[in-house]
């Protein structure tokens, strides 16, 4: 899930004017909001949040995976890694896009991010250590991020769930790729095995964080939901996730770092001990162990992209003058 | 202490005798094999370390549009990589794959220009390095399609779809910089004029590439510099920028002397493959 602790703005609906019982009543009848249509602006500005808030995640995330590009250890491992990195980028432009409709340009809503007013999902703000963490990237980061993201081809809001459907697609053929690289290293040499649980190790609570606090501690929830643009609670998705997920690691013959993990007959799934929340809102804060390298990575690619970008307007203009001037004589 | 063999007065008869002598020397039966290994793995070395440096921008673009082409580029360039690096190692026939030789060759046997080897610069330097690349790379591979040895016709075939977008990108690109702004033009022009004396040596010829124009395989390239200088002089005109009056040419690189910066592109690009032989991934 690339969108956390996205705070919401709504009424109750007591306090609803007839205009917003009326949009709400498209909702619940399943409608697609489109852009041009009236919304109330706390649904705009909520979607703006968490739309940003996942076309973030999508450029930032390409950080962690980009930094083995350049190390992947065969032509077409290379060139895997290098197509998801790219789709990333892609996601991202196809999310500002679906941000756009909405009144709000992409170089603001970079500069929120730059300035540090606008997140990004906690997952990136961890390092990858070693190649097998291109594989858990991919199995355990993507695959939480598709548990989020499916349900989410069904939102209100029209641009967004077209955008998800492609997205969506693009994201299972990630999952693959990463399960398939943990599947070599867990079937491999000794020290590529360790590599592969060590990268378990590391990856697994932060995944679970992804999912965003408890349902009893998110207190934005009710209303996006009610809009239709979150679709399950946080609980809900973790628990999805932590039943899918222990038979695929039982599989590669991995043990989940959970020493309380057990499945639990009754209620048809695992019982699970919860991330380190105080960890999670410490990286939230900034204090996470890559925050500092990740938004500094991107401020230094804006920043050192500001003259180019300027020639190329400049450009464009000098261009469009000429074609004028051009149809003028 | 025993005294060193004097370096300066070598046996020089017995010197020539293995060397068969000035003049009447036969070639080995597999001398162009050789040579057409040789140039294979140019082919795909050039390819190969270009794409890698586009590949450093992946994540770093000046805005997700261009983030997204340099990465394309990289793409296309390391596949076909690939492709030509499995193609010189069947010719060679010592039973080395496309990785094997990318990732378990030392500086020493890279066989790529010193242009691709350089480091990226800004954005601006990386396009123009793309550009005086792409401009010889479209030109050789028109003559390629044309080969008499079928495999390298087909590769470069498919490869020419790619780098005809590349040029066309590339070229666009250097144009709308060079017209841009005055600081862009002023990084441009130090850009054409800090990359021109490496892009010459794509115009080099030796005797493998005599060998292959001689045996119809590829184009010389001495005689790809008349349409390389046609592309670039056009598209410079419209760019605003002067190209430099030297012909002076940095060589060495296609024979194996590199700069000091392909041994550190290798160590990071081998380092998985070196520090666990024989791994699979």
């Amino acid at each position: 899930m690339y969108a956390q602790l996205v705070k919401s703005e709504g009424t109750s609906r007591e306090e609803m004017s007839p205009e917003e019982i009326a949009f709400q009543e498209r909702i619940d009848r399943n409608e697609k909001i489109e852009p041009k249509e009236w919304m109330p602006e706390g649904y705009r500005k909520t979607l703006i949040r968490q739309i940003g808030q996942h076309a973030h995640s999508e450029i930032v995330g390409q950080l962690p995976e980009g930094n083995w590009i350049t190390r992947a250890p065969t032509l077409e491992r290379k060139q895997i890694l290098l197509a998801k990195v790219q789709d990333e980028a892609g996601h991202g432009l196809y999310l500002y896009c679906a941000a756009e409709t909405l009144g709000v340009s992409r170089d603001e809503l970079l500069e929120r991010l730059h300035s540090g007013d606008m997140k990004y999902s906690s997952i990136f703000n961890y390092p990858t250590l070693t190649w097998a963490d291109m594989g858990a990237v991919g199995w355990l980061v993507d695959g939480a991020a598709i548990m989020n993201q499916v349900p989410l081809q069904r939102t209100s809001y029209g641009p967004y769930s077209r955008a998800m459907i492609r997205i969506c697609k693009e994201e299972s053929f990630h999952q693959r790729q990463g399960y398939a690289i943990m599947m070599k290293m867990a079937n491999g040499t000794p020290a590529q095995k360790k590599m592969a649980q060590d990268a378990l190790n590391r990856l697994w609570y932060p995944s679970l964080m992804m999912f965003g606090p408890s349902d009893k501690d998110s207190v934005h929830s009710a209303q996006s939901m009610a809009w239709k643009i979150k679709m399950n609670t946080n609980d809900e998705l973790r628990q999805k996730f932590v039943d899918q997920t222990v038979p695929q690691a039982e599989y590669l013959g991995l043990t989940v770092p959970d020493p309380d993990l057990k499945w639990n007959e009754e209620k048809g799934g695992y019982d699970f001990t919860e991330p380190d929340w105080d960890e999670f809102y410490q990286v939230l804060k900034g204090n996470g162990p890559c925050n500092k390298e990740r938004l500094g990575a991107r401020v230094k690619a804006w920043e050192d992209g500001a003259w180019y970008r300027e020639a190329m307007t400049a450009h464009a203009k000098k261009k469009a003058a000429r074609r004028s001037a051009v149809a003028a004589e | 202490m025993p005294s060193l063999p004097d370096i300066m007065t070598p046996n020089a008869a017995e010197l020539a005798k293995q060397d068969g002598g000035a003049g009447g020397h036969a070639p080995a039966p597999d001398a162009d094999q050789d040579a057409l290994v040789e140039f294979l793995l140019r082919m795909g070395d050039n390819a190969l370390i270009l794409g890698h440096r586009n590949s450093e921008w992946c994540g770093h673009g000046p805005q997700l549009e261009e983030d997204i082409a340099v990465s394309n580029i990289a793409l296309d360039l390391i596949g076909q990589a690939a492709m030509w690096l499995e193609l010189a190692g069947a010719v060679e026939g010592q039973g080395r794959s496309a990785d094997d030789l990318a990732y378990l060759r030392d500086v020493w046997d890279f066989r790529n220009v010193k242009l691709v080897e350089r480091p990226n610069g800004d954005f601006g330097a990386t396009l123009m390095r793309q550009f005086l690349f792409d401009a010889f790379h479209f030109h050789q591979l028109r003559g390629l399609v044309a080969s008499s040895d079928a495999r390298v016709s087909e590769i470069a075939a498919k490869a020419l779809k790619e780098v005809s977008y590349h040029l066309e990108r590339s070229a666009g690109q250097v144009i709308a910089l060079g017209d841009g702004t005055g600081e862009s033009r002023g990084r441009m022009q130090a850009a054409l004029e800090d990359q021109w004396s490496y892009a010459l040596e794509l115009f080099a010829s030796d005797g493998t590439d005599r060998n292959m124009a001689e045996a119809g395989i590829a184009p010389d390239p001495a005689e790809l510099r008349g349409l390389w200088d046609e592309t670039v002089g056009a598209v410079m005109a419209e760019a605003t920028l002067e190209i430099p009056d030297s012909d002076f040419a940095h060589q060495g690189g296609k024979q194996g002397t590199h700069t000091e910066h392909l041994g550190y592109i290798l160590a990071e690009m081998q380092f998985l493959q070196r520090a666990y032989p024989g791994a699979e991934w």
